[in-house]
């Protein structure tokens, strides 16, 4: 077991220690703050629900991540290809950073529905600034050596591009994908709050309106288990599969 | 290959409103090894740069051509101090690389012995990282060598080895470079005189044409003539005329 996973169970384990003595040493009622043993309870009697309600919220987040990343990529190519392109989707795209995402989230319901493609659509919306800014950032940071020698080499642009440019930036594209693998559970979450009948974020609504406080938190700690999970694998993905990349 | 080009350059340069050159000539003879020796800031890299037609920082007017009028596009080849493999590639993709950029097919018979004329035959499919600093700059010189450009620039290219491996990979280029007109930038009078025909001096803001050994080339690590010229040189650049 490597260190990471040591201290993080460390930690876990000391938090549970310190959130029960608080339970106990001030009484709080169970519907403000049950103890870690009554959402340990209600975690097993409702494992279904949950487990039901987090293949929902784990698919948005899944598609959201692939939409997301892919039109990230391709814009940050077009960026590079085209100064067209650059010119006037760059402030567009600066500019659609500078709305919250939060404020987005009820006219996305509105137009889209409260079914997963809104989710979707929230989850994509929050990865695709900075997995495009990641990857433009390293596509203009290619190491001028290179370029001169493409340039003595007479490349064409689009190999150019392809075969020094994008394996230069992969670094920063990685960078970018392990951000997003942490913002996509908010997106769809958020977007679970603002309308739905199905999800993690539904269910901790739902749960907090019937006073089950305890299913809340069990919500809550599964939705946080999953984005943990979800962003350790992508680390261990992008160590496996994209080493050569990273050991630059 | 196509028949090496003599190569003539004559201008002036400046650089942020200070003067970097005056009124130079700089002649490259064809098929022949010429040195451009000087301190650092000189100008000696920009010079190679105009040639290879890269950005510089400096402001030039003047004159490139060679003496059969064609551009020098596509005839160049273009060593650096810094190897500048490509670490996600393999030793053959790197070396295959011009090919690659410029999407043509890179005959894998030439590829071969070209890996194996710089004795890489065992580390063609390995990663840059997994070689030592002469074995990277070996991959450059194979990358070089691959392109088969009559035209070679070369910007100290072995300054960043050890001793050792520095005198290796001189041999190694000067007898795979032969016949080609070569322009090698370097600081180190030893390597100029080695493996030049022709040594110039870049310095305070000036260009001399200094003495050089007749060939062949290179000359032996102990030559006593080419010791004698190196120290010759020296006490030029320290003198400062």
């Amino acid at each position: 077991m490597n260190s990471a996973v040591k201290s993080g169970i460390a930690a876990m384990a000391g938090l549970i220690v310190i959130w029960q003595l608080v339970v106990t040493l001030t009484g709080v009622p169970r519907f403000i703050l049950p103890s870690p043993y009554l959402v340990g309870v209600s975690f097993i009697e409702n494992f279904e629900l949950i487990a039901e309600h987090t293949l929902v919220t784990l698919s948005e987040i899944m598609f959201g991540l692939a939409i997301g990343i892919t039109l990230g990529i391709i814009t940050a190519l077009q960026f590079e290809i085209s100064p067209a392109a650059k010119f006037f989707l760059k402030p567009v795209l600066i500019f659609s950073q500078a709305i919250p995402v939060f404020a987005l989230a009820p006219v996305l319901t509105l137009w889209l529905g409260y079914g997963m493609i809104s989710k979707v659509t929230m989850a994509v919306l929050i990865i695709y600034f900075p997995v495009t800014s990641a990857l433009h950032d390293g596509l203009t940071r290619t190491p001028s050596g290179l370029c001169d020698l493409a340039h003595v080499m007479n490349a064409k642009p689009l190999r150019m591009l392809f075969l020094i440019k994008l394996p230069a930036a992969m670094p920063n594209l990685l960078s970018g994908i392990r951000l997003a693998a942490v913002y996509a559970p908010i997106g769809a979450v958020i977007g679970e709050w603002v309308g739905s009948s199905q999800g993690l974020g539904y269910l901790m609504l739902l749960a907090n309106g019937r006073v089950k406080t305890d299913l809340m938190f069990a919500a809550l700690f599964t939705l946080g288990f999953l984005s943990m999970s979800l962003y350790g694998l992508i680390t261990l993905w992008i160590k496996l599969a994209f080493r050569r990349f990273e050991a630059q | 290959m196509s028949s090496s080009p003599e190569i003539l350059v004559s201008g002036i340069a400046h650089l942020g409103g200070r003067l970097l050159f005056d009124s130079l000539t700089l002649q490259l003879r064809p098929g022949e090894w010429t040195a451009l020796l000087g301190p650092s800031g000189s100008g000696k890299s920009t010079l190679l740069r105009l040639i290879a037609g890269l950005p510089v920082a400096a402001e030039f007017e003047g004159h490139i051509e060679a003496d059969d009028k064609q551009g020098l596009s596509g005839r160049i080849g273009y060593m650096a101090q810094q190897d500048l493999l490509l670490e996600w590639a393999t030793i053959r993709d790197n070396i295959a690389l011009g090919s690659r950029l410029r999407g043509q097919a890179c005959p894998p018979d030439r590829l071969a012995d070209i890996i194996g004329a710089v004795g890489l035959d065992d580390k063609a499919e390995k990663r840059p990282c997994e070689l030592s600093g002469g074995q990277r700059q070996r991959v450059a010189l194979a990358r070089t060598l691959l392109e088969d450009r009559p035209v070679i620039l070369l910007d100290e290219p072995f300054s960043a080895l050890d001793a050792r491996t520095r005198a290796d990979m001189q041999d190694l280029a000067a007898s795979h470079l032969v016949g080609r007109t070569v322009l090698l930038v370097t600081h180190d009078p030893g390597e100029a005189v080695r493996l030049c025909s022709h040594i110039y001096l870049l310095q305070d803001n000036r260009l001399v044409e200094a003495p050089a050994l007749s060939g062949p080339f290179p000359k032996p690590v102990d030559d006593g003539d080419a010791l004698a010229l190196q120290a010759k040189l020296l006490m030029q650049i320290r003198s400062g005329t």
